[in-house]
């Protein structure tokens, strides 16, 4: 009889292990549940092409439909699982139904951290994961309009270059004291707030949100410091949480994520996990939950390979990119930890420059605007792990592939 | 719907039918084509969707723009003939196109 391999989830990291199963040489069945009623789809243009209006769901779809079917793969959309039985081999979904598996992969992501002040329900008030979310922040945009995005992180200035783009009058609301702390040192922090108040968005910092005030619909939020700003429509976006819940209730380790060796493996022989719902072992910064597309995928691949019983390990540098106005952000390698930062081009005056980040010396990571070959071949620096020369980092007389092949 | 025609580092081929103004990745990925990785969707950022055009191709699929002629510049592997795949959009006119597909995307 066939073996059944039942993926759980059905986004970025679903959209990878399903045909790299088939080309690691699966031959059973495939089965990929989601709660959403849709393929899987691109999640990053969310918050910029498509929010802009530029990209329609078909555009979105990692893969068309049909392709899945066409590989043997089934997309069973709109069912959520509701638990797993390692004993029996078995998933429940929420309709009841029962399916038995060989393997399973857990690729369920992660959701929106919702905040609990007074007045988060009111109509007009949203979070930004999936297109619904979208369509609904769609109704509310309007030229003259105002916007407010509670939190100043990638997704959030994103939101506000493009509404801004959209004529709505925008305000972006940061606890910390600076935009995108948790991420970029503070000249990068720096620079974006520079952008965003060229482009004519309002950034708040060091400003915490206590609540909002409406009749049905939101009217306005408003501070702790007492302080309050006028809103049509409210975005928030403070952070993400995984979801973990069905490997803990089956009894499978979990921390700030699903817990998985380089190979995606859980305790459970048969089990795996992917995507942004994990916390997998990093050769270079330990530990990690990572939050991005290429995480997603290259794991996958991975999966697909122990799935198969073959060894893949997932060593792949860790990067992600964001896009705002003009600005084409490029980050390789993790920062956390860092000793030292130096920047390369004018941050100030111009909007095109690299920082990259150092410890003891070497380069552990690089944020880019508008310099894809510094981030192209940082990458292969980082991975070396070899002592850098700073003066030939910043040294921006030279072209990059010149200075990193002498 | 155009026909896109990848040929792998093996010499495999696989035909794809794919969706007029979608990218060529797009086919790609609906043809599950192994060897076009595409880690960031189309967005221009990754270089990992690369692909040789086929000689006789050239000219009908015409020139990089500005950021992608740099990332090309610093990629892995790349030739004259490299594009990457994302910013090739699939017309009429590319009905029947050939493409190779790169040993390794990194
Ligand atoms: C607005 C936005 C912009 C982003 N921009 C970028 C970017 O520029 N670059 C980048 O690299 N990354 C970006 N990301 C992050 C990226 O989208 C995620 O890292 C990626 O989606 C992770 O994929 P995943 O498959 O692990 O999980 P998810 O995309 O979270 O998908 C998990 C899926 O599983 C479903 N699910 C969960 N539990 C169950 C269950 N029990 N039964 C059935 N279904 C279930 C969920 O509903 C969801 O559909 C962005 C994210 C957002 C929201
Ligand atoms: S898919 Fe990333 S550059 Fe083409």
């Amino acid at each position: 009889m066939s073996e059944t391999c039942i993926i759980i989830g059905a986004s970025h990291a679903a959209a990878q292990l399903a045909p790299s199963l088939r080309q690691e040489g699966w031959a059973g069945l495939i089965i990929v549940i989601g709660d959403e009623p849709y393929a899987p789809y691109q999640r990053p243009p969310l918050s910029k092409t498509y929010l802009q209006g530029e990209k329609g769901v078909d555009d979105l779809l990692i893969r068309h439909q049909e392709a899945y079917a066409k590989h043997g793969i089934e997309l069973r959309l709109g069912e959520r699982v509701e638990a797993i039985d390692r004993e029996s081999k078995t998933v429940t979904l929420q309709n009841g139904d029962v399916l038995y598996y060989d393997k399973l992969a857990l690729c369920t992501g992660a959701r929106v951290r919702k905040v609990s002040l007074p007045g988060a329900d009111l109509e007009g008030i949203h979070y930004l994961r999936n297109i619904d979310d979208v369509n609904h922040i769609k109704a509310h945009v309007g030229e003259q309009k105002n916007a407010v995005i509670v939190g100043g992180g990638y997704i959030g200035l994103e939101t506000a270059a493009v509404l801004n783009k959209l004529g709505m009058q925008v305000t972006v609301l940061e606890m910390a004291s600076r935009v995108l702390a948790r991420v970029t040192a503070p000249e990068v922090s720096e620079f974006y707030e520079r952008v965003h108040a060229e482009e004519g968005v309002n950034i708040q910092t060091g400003i915490a949100v206590s609540g909002f005030e409406g009749a049905k619909r939101v009217m306005r939020v408003v501070c702790a410091d007492g302080s309050h700003y006028p809103a049509d429509l409210v975005v928030i976006g403070v952070g993400v949480l995984p979801n973990t819940e069905l490997a803990e209730a089956a009894d499978l380790a979990t921390d700030d994520g699903i817990l998985v060796d380089s190979y995606t493996k859980t305790a459970d022989p048969d089990i795996v996990a992917v995507g942004d719902c994990t916390m997998h072992p990093s050769e270079l910064y330990g530990y990690v939950r990572l939050e991005s597309v290429p995480n997603a995928m290259e794991q996958a691949k991975s999966a697909a390979a122990t799935l198969c019983g073959k060894q893949k390990p997932y060593t792949a540098l860790p990067w992600f990119w964001s896009d705002q106005y003009d600005l084409k952000l490029q980050i390789a390698g993790l920062n956390r930890g860092y000793d030292q930062v130096v920047i390369r081009g004018d941050r100030q005056g111009s909007r095109s420059f690299a920082a990259f980040y150092l410890q003891e010396g070497r380069l552990l990571a690089v944020d880019c605007v508008n310099r894809p070959q510094e981030f192209m071949l940082s990458k292969r620096l980082i991975t070396q792990q070899i002592q850098i020369d700073v003066a030939k980092l910043v040294d921006d007389t030279k072209s990059f592939k010149e200075l990193v092949s002498a | 719907m155009p026909t896109i025609n990848f040929i792998l580092h093996d010499g495999q081929k696989v035909a794809v039918e794919a969706y007029e103004g979608s990218s060529v990745m797009h086919g790609a990925m609906d043809g599950m084509v192994e060897g076009i990785v595409a880690e960031c969707g189309g967005a221009c950022s990754c270089a990992t969707c690369q692909v040789y055009v086929d000689e006789a191709w050239m000219e009908k699929v015409g020139p990089a723009c500005e950021i992608e002629q740099e990332m090309l510049g610093v990629a892995p592997n790349v030739q004259p003939n490299s594009r990457l795949s994302c910013q090739v959009e699939v017309t009429d006119e590319l009905d029947g196109l050939v493409v190779h597909v790169p040993a390794e995307q990194y």
